[in-house]
């Protein structure tokens, strides 16, 4: 059975009292190792999610539970320590004045004897493909690369989770790939949960779980195959189908056959030739 | 207005030890009222070339013509605040250039710099607002408690009240949700077929510059690598992928499809439905034969 690492229990958010709700009544989990994405428009509540996460804001009604503990004003350091989390902008979140110091940053923090720091630098600069950049200023990387680092420099610190919130928004294509290739590898190497806030569909297609969020409440939980199934409903609430899916659905009207819910190009082509040479 | 480039080079901090060529013998033409799109990876000179659009800076060597001004290394454009008149560009992430009081206020800072009557810039105001998605109750409000994707179009909205005949558009749909990107390219499509602009559209989306452009310009290392019709630029997988750039999926399906069935469907920018129905064709022919 695996164990669960975040639990949301009856979660509801809004800034103040004047405002509307921005998240009403919410309950999900998240299980260790899992990768799930959370999908939405924008202003779905989405970013409030993964905010309530490491307490920056805390639920008006509800409890919010990582590793079985509460998060609250007092537990949050504790809990940061746990929840790591990316950014939209890269040039929001560097810190030091060349790479490797902004590695070491959040483990000075800590208190992370220095011997310990050269290592895991050298160690998680690895895993994001960035170790040759070690005395490199920050404005000379590209958008990716200083993705690539601030990924490096929550893993430092030994997360159990990693919350990517629109981190590939903002880079070009390159860029985009730079970060799904760094992730992959990342989770091969460490014990990690991932959940990637997003719009791109390959970053969707890609996760175990996806949790739909349509005006502040949970619209649907479910792998992404049974989710893109509902194109007509998700084209309703603002959302996107992978381009395969909306070939699928031309090719079933123009009398093909297509058994699955092809998810990719292969799948469909798969899915095309079996039909094809069954008659 | 037709725009020219001819030979272009620019360079950045010539003769320092920072000098860096970021357009190199760049040459193209653009007529008036087509819609270009410019592609390229971060640093391939798309930005510096716009910014040539409307006279930020002049080339090192070379001529850049937008209808009837002028632009070289030695002439200086004498009516500069008209080219710029004409020429409407919104950056990239317009919306960290909002600074006025009121939305209503902040359109109107354009329009007033060209010293467009009062009324007038009203006049536009009401009209521009509604097609670009901006409800009137929020032109008292102040732009800065709007969403990102409002306040987007309220600069997009500041741009196009200067009424432009040349609009460019450099990455404007980038941090957008899919419906806002879709209604955003949407509404310049139709504000460039309605009033004839010249548009230019900096892109990394494939499928945008499939979708709208007539012409598509690629750039890589600041000089030309590509340019044509989408359909005929977008079918060289090779040579786009040799600059890290990928088909658009449809085309990327119908070369998978020729692999795997041996049956080629030439891509004509046709629709997915036809594409459809091509392949259902081709399917129910090989089964009855």
């Amino acid at each position: 059975m695996k164990s669960k690492l975040i639990e949301f229990r009856n979660v509801s958010f809004r800034y103040t009292e004047e405002m509307p709700w921005v998240l009403k009544d919410c309950s999900f989990e998240i299980y260790e190792n899992e990768e799930v994405a959370i999908i939405g428009h924008n202003g779905s509540g989405k970013s409030t999610i993964a905010k309530l996460m490491n307490g920056l804001l805390f639920p008006e009604e509800g409890a919010i539970f990582i590793n079985g503990q509460q998060v609250t004003q007092e537990s949050i350091w504790e809990i940061r320590k746990d929840v790591g989390m990316v950014f939209q902008n890269p040039d929001n979140q560097f810190v030091g004045t060349t790479v490797q110091d902004d590695v070491a940053f959040g483990m000075e923090n800590r208190g992370i004897p220095r011997a310990e720091m050269v290592k895991r630098i050298d160690d998680t600069l690895s895993a994001v493909g960035m170790l040759d950049y070690l005395m490199i200023e920050p404005h000379k990387l590209s958008g990716g690369q200083k993705q690539r680092v601030a990924i490096a420099s929550v893993l430092a610190i030994f997360p159990q989770v990693l919350i990517l919130d629109e981190a590939t928004a903002m880079l070009d294509p390159k860029g985009r790939t730079e970060i799904m290739e760094t992730i992959t590898s990342v989770q091969e190497k460490h014990q990690l949960s991932l959940i990637t806030i997003t719009h791109d569909l390959q970053e969707v297609v890609r996760a175990e779980r996806v949790i739909v969020m349509n005006e502040g409440e949970i619209w649907d939980e479910a792998a992404p195959r049974e989710i893109f199934a509902k194109r007509a409903e998700l084209r309703k609430i603002g959302l996107d189908v992978p381009f395969i899916a909306i070939l699928s659905d031309a090719l079933l009207k123009a009398g093909v056959s297509i058994t699955n819910e092809p998810l990719n190009q292969r799948e469909l082509l798969e899915d095309l030739w079996i039909s094809h040479s069954r008659t | 207005m037709d725009i020219t480039f001819k030979n272009v080079n620019y360079i950045y901090q010539k003769g320092t030890p920072f000098e860096h060529k970021a357009i190199e013998d760049l040459s193209f033409d653009i007529p008036s009222g087509s819609f270009v799109a410019i592609i390229g990876h971060t640093g391939s000179g798309k930005s510096t070339l716009i910014q040539h659009l409307n006279g930020l800076v002049r080339p090192s060597s070379g001529d850049v013509t937008i209808g009837d001004f002028y632009l070289t290394k030695d002439a200086k454009v004498k009516n500069m605040k008209e080219l710029r008149s004409r020429v409407g560009v919104v950056f990239q992430y317009p919306e960290h250039q909002l600074f006025e009081e009121t939305v209503e206020k902040d359109i109107a800072f354009g329009p007033e710099n060209f010293d467009v009557p009062k009324d007038e810039i009203q006049k536009r105001i009401r009209e521009i607002t509604p097609d670009v998605g901006i409800p009137e109750e929020l032109l008292k409000r102040s732009p800065f408690e709007l969403s990102g994707g409002q306040m987007r179009r309220v600069a997009i909205a500041g741009v196009l009240a200067i009424k432009p005949e040349v609009l460019v558009l450099d990455e404007p749909t980038a941090g957008l949700d899919p419906r806002g990107q879709k209604e955003m390219m949407n509404m310049f499509y139709e504000m460039h077929s309605r009033q004839g602009l010249t548009t230019i559209l900096v892109t990394h989306s494939m499928e945008d510059a499939v979708k709208y452009a007539d012409h598509v310009i690629i750039l890589n290392n600041g000089t030309k690598y590509m340019e044509g019709k989408p359909e005929e630029v977008f079918i060289q997988k090779k040579a786009l992928e040799k600059v890290q750039l990928e088909v658009p999926d449809i085309v990327q399906f119908l070369n998978a499809f020729e692999e795997k069935f041996g049956k080629r469907i030439p891509y004509r920018r046709q629709s997915i439905e036809e594409i459809a129905s091509e392949i259902q064709q081709f399917l129910e022919g090989a089964e009855s034969s």
